[in-house]
């Protein structure tokens, strides 16, 4: 099980570019029992959004 | 203007930045031909002058702090867990002018190389490769400091306030 430091480099790289799949299904297991690391991987998303629409 | 020193992190730069868009603009006048609005068309020009901008200044390193990761291994405790936990933010939270705002703000406070990475993967919607290549940083380094703008800008926007649902 990987622990949270582990779990949010992951969600950061993975915005980046496709993750092995043992690391996806590493992350996405983390993310199934954490909230704050759930939390994070949405605001990276929403970072990507608002980003897009400044100007 | 305002985009473009953010960006740029230098006045100067970004002026000239903006002056060479504006010639360059005249000089394809015909070439626009109502296609898009101005200001599109406009702002499609800066971006390519801004990245043109970045290219000369990479001789610019990032410092070893950027690149080192003691400062994000200490947002974790030791057993691996978030000091500040992640909050939930409203869903539709870049709709809002605070926010916004507040975005801008976060962003100019970030390490000036990591501010740039995070503008160009995030803003110009550039591939990673193609930032390392421009910026001459390895893949390593270039993730480094995309991660640290996010983990920043995440902690930042939190403690502005303007998350708070």
């Amino acid at each position: 099980m990987i622990d949270c430091r582990e779990a949010s480099r992951l969600i950061s790289q993975h915005a980046d570019r496709p993750l092995p799949l043992g690391r996806r299904l590493q992350l996405r297991v983390h993310l199934l029992v954490c909230d704050a690391c759930t939390h994070f991987s949405r605001q990276v998303r929403l970072l990507r959004q608002a980003l897009k629409r400044l100007s | 203007m305002r985009f473009a020193s953010l960006e740029l992190r230098n006045r100067e730069a970004a002026e000239d930045a903006v002056q060479e868009t504006l010639l360059a603009a005249l000089a394809a006048e015909k070439s626009f031909a109502g296609r898009s609005n101005l200001r599109t068309w406009l702002t499609g020009i800066l971006k390519h002058k801004i990245v043109d901008a970045m290219r000369r200044s990479t001789r610019e390193r990032p410092t070893e702090t950027e690149l080192g990761t003691d400062d994000l291994d200490a947002l974790f405790d030791a057993s691996g867990h978030w000091r500040d936990p992640p909050q939930p933010w409203p869903e539709q939270a870049f709709e809002q002018k605070a926010f916004i705002e507040a975005l801008e703000m976060c962003l100019a406070l970030l390490p000036a190389r990591t501010g740039q990475v995070f503008l160009m993967r995030e803003h110009l919607g550039y591939e990673t490769d193609d930032i390392c290549k421009e910026l001459a940083i390895t893949p390593t380094h270039c993730w480094v400091l995309l991660y640290r703008a996010r983990m920043a800008l995440r902690q930042c926007l939190e403690k502005s306030g303007i998350t708070k649902p």
